[in-house]
């Protein structure tokens, strides 16, 4: 079984905003919601790199460590998504998550925020594959029709990667060996390292 | 960055392996280092020159560790959003995961277990000359008003704040998740909505007792007696309208709970004055103040019903008998009692004053 990862090769990523342009589109993302950005360091500046950040799914995610409704579940490609029917927008998942994925519509009054919305790779929710109530919810669900994320899919210059783990890793060691330099896969050792102390705690459950 | 590369290029020299072609095999010809090349440019530029140190895919770091906080630009409105990584979420996921819930179940429950041991030690605190039947007016309807707007507001806060902080290990596995969620989405709203009856309520108390709890030196002789707790009812110390435990439960109440609505209402409207990091300090403050508070509540709670008799009568109908006020309050008691004539007991003959209004 493949584990489902992203990798932004920040080397050749041009800033072009693509990836979050199909993402918005593909799902019909509703306005002010952001499942992916593109963060550009050090703007300007000598060694400027942009990178693409959504979610990570990450191996022990902390969104689903610290949900209070316990909404949080991960599919056997080690994606991780949520219900939107347990959620009840408290917006812990946003306080412990490292890259700023979850998102929430303002829904009512006094900062009430609605359900949470994040990255789902393209991989819907736990409804139906492709059912309407799916669609509205969550976008649609690519995987289930075989096919990988758009926003990778669709990067012009293939900064943007998602796949199998191994493989994507495989392409870009490669370009690093073959272009000679590399500035490492950005939020892999907090996404998906999970064998240094300092790094995040299995969690006890991970509901679903 | 610069640190990982920097590093390489040490180890590349230590193990006497020089630059290298890309996919070469480990058999090398020459054993010495090469000099080392400083990238054209200057400082920036260094990953832009191939990486002398690099000689397979193996070598290639996927990892590298993120020790900050990385800040970038974002072209879309959402400024926070320009934050890359924050790994202090992992230290709040910690504190919310594991140190809340351990902290809390040791603290409520060493609560718990000294008022039980209190109570076995002590037992019911009677009134030692028994009840006079003679009633001391001692909280108008206004300070009873403000009181119990605040202690059922707490106490509607405190069990919604449970719920939603740890429903999920408690209740997930009795009620299932559906029923769970119903239940902190109420518990969620009642936490949002019965803040500011508590706030007010507060304000309310500051104003009506303020005067009363100014500390002053009766204080520090009850708490070298400990209030007379542990000596029997042989000795009590003289107190004012309010004794020191009673002042210090009405500070922690007041300033704790100001504390509590300050980062309560910051964290209704999220990231309006603070980023990421700073509503991580403010539910470590509120959860943490909100635990001790509880506990506190627990021990006022416990001395104002079963643990001592007559002391309930003080807020539920805003008098008490004078023996338990001559006995608790002595210094309140000698002010007030050329004040007011005292209500008759109801089985006396009946007077001007009094009988009936219950």
């Amino acid at each position: 079984m493949a584990r489902m990862k992203f990798l932004c090769d920040s080397e050749r990523c041009i800033e072009c905003n693509a990836c979050v342009t199909a993402c918005k589109n593909e799902h019909e993302v509703p306005w002010g919601i952001n499942r992916r950005r593109v963060v550009t360091l050090e703007d300007g500046q000598p060694g400027e790199r942009s990178v693409s950040m959504a979610c990570m799914h990450c191996t022990e995610p902390p969104c689903a460590a610290v949900c209070p409704v316990d909404c949080f579940y991960q599919t056997d490609d080690g994606i991780v998504l949520h219900s939107k029917d347990l959620c009840i927008g408290c917006g812990y998942c946003f306080y412990a998550c490292p890259f700023g994925a979850p998102q929430y519509p303002q829904a009512s009054n006094f900062g009430g925020r609605g359900k949470m919305d994040k990255c789902t790779y393209c991989a819907g929710g736990p409804e139906e594959d492709n059912s309407v109530v799916e669609y509205q919810k969550y976008g649609t669900n690519r995987i289930a029709e075989g096919k990988l994320p758009l926003c990778a899919e669709m990067c012009s210059t293939r900064s943007l990667m998602a796949g199998d783990g191994d493989m994507i890793a495989a392409i870009y060691k490669e370009r690093v060996v073959r272009r000679g330099y590399g500035s490492g896969a950005w939020g892999w050792s907090v996404a998906y390292r999970t064998d240094q102390r300092d790094t995040f705690e299995p969690d006890r459950a991970i509901g679903g | 960055m610069l640190k990982a590369a920097v590093m390489a290029l040490l180890i590349a020299i230590v193990i006497g392996t020089g630059p290298t072609p890309v996919f070469a095999q480990a058999e090398q010809s020459s054993p010495e280092a090469g000099p080392v090349e400083t990238a054209p440019g200057g400082a920036g530029l260094e990953q832009q020159t191939p990486d002398p140190a690099l000689r397979s895919v193996d070598d290639v770091e996927l990892y590298q560790p993120v020790q900050d906080q990385l800040i970038g630009r974002v072209s879309i409105p959402d400024a926070k959003l320009a934050t890359l990584v924050q790994p202090e979420g992992r230290t709040w996921r910690a504190f919310r995961t594991e140190g809340l819930f351990w902290g809390s179940i040791a603290v409520l429950g060493v609560t718990l277990a000294a008022l039980t041991g209190f109570f076995l030690y002590r037992g019911r605190i009677r009134i030692a000359s028994g009840r006079s039947g003679r009633w001391i007016p001692r909280f108008s309807f206004w300070e009873r008003f403000a009181h119990w707007t605040a202690s059922l507001s707490f106490i509607a806060l405190a069990l919604s704040g449970l719920v939603v902080t740890f429903g999920r290990w408690v209740l997930i596995p009795l009620i299932g998740h559906d029923a769970f969620t119903a239940t902190s989405e109420v518990a969620k709203y009642v936490h949002n909505f019965i803040g500011t009856p508590f706030v007010l309520a507060l304000f309310f108390m500051l104003a009506v007792w303020v005067k009363d709890n100014i500390p002053s030196r009766a204080d520090l002789d009850w708490l070298r007696n400990a209030g007379g707790m542990l000596k029997g009812a042989s000795y009590h110390p003289e107190t004012e309208r309010f004794n020191g435990g009673q002042k210090g439960i009405f500070w922690s109440v007041v300033l704790g709970g100001l504390v509590m609505a300050v980062t309560g209402y910051l964290m209704l409207v999220p990231f309006a004055v603070t980023g990421v990091g700073g509503m991580q300090v403010m539910h470590v403050v509120h959860s943490v103040l909100a635990v001790i508070l509880i506990a506190i509540i627990f021990a006022h709670i416990y001395i104002g019903t079963v643990g001592m008799e007559g002391a309930f009568d003080a807020m539920g109908r805003g008098e008490v008998d004078e023996n338990w006020a001559r006995e608790h309050h002595r210094g309140w008691y000698e002010q007030k009692r050329p004040a007011r004539p005292y209500r008759a007991p109801p089985d006396a003959p009946p007077s001007a004053h009094g009988v009936g209004a219950e």
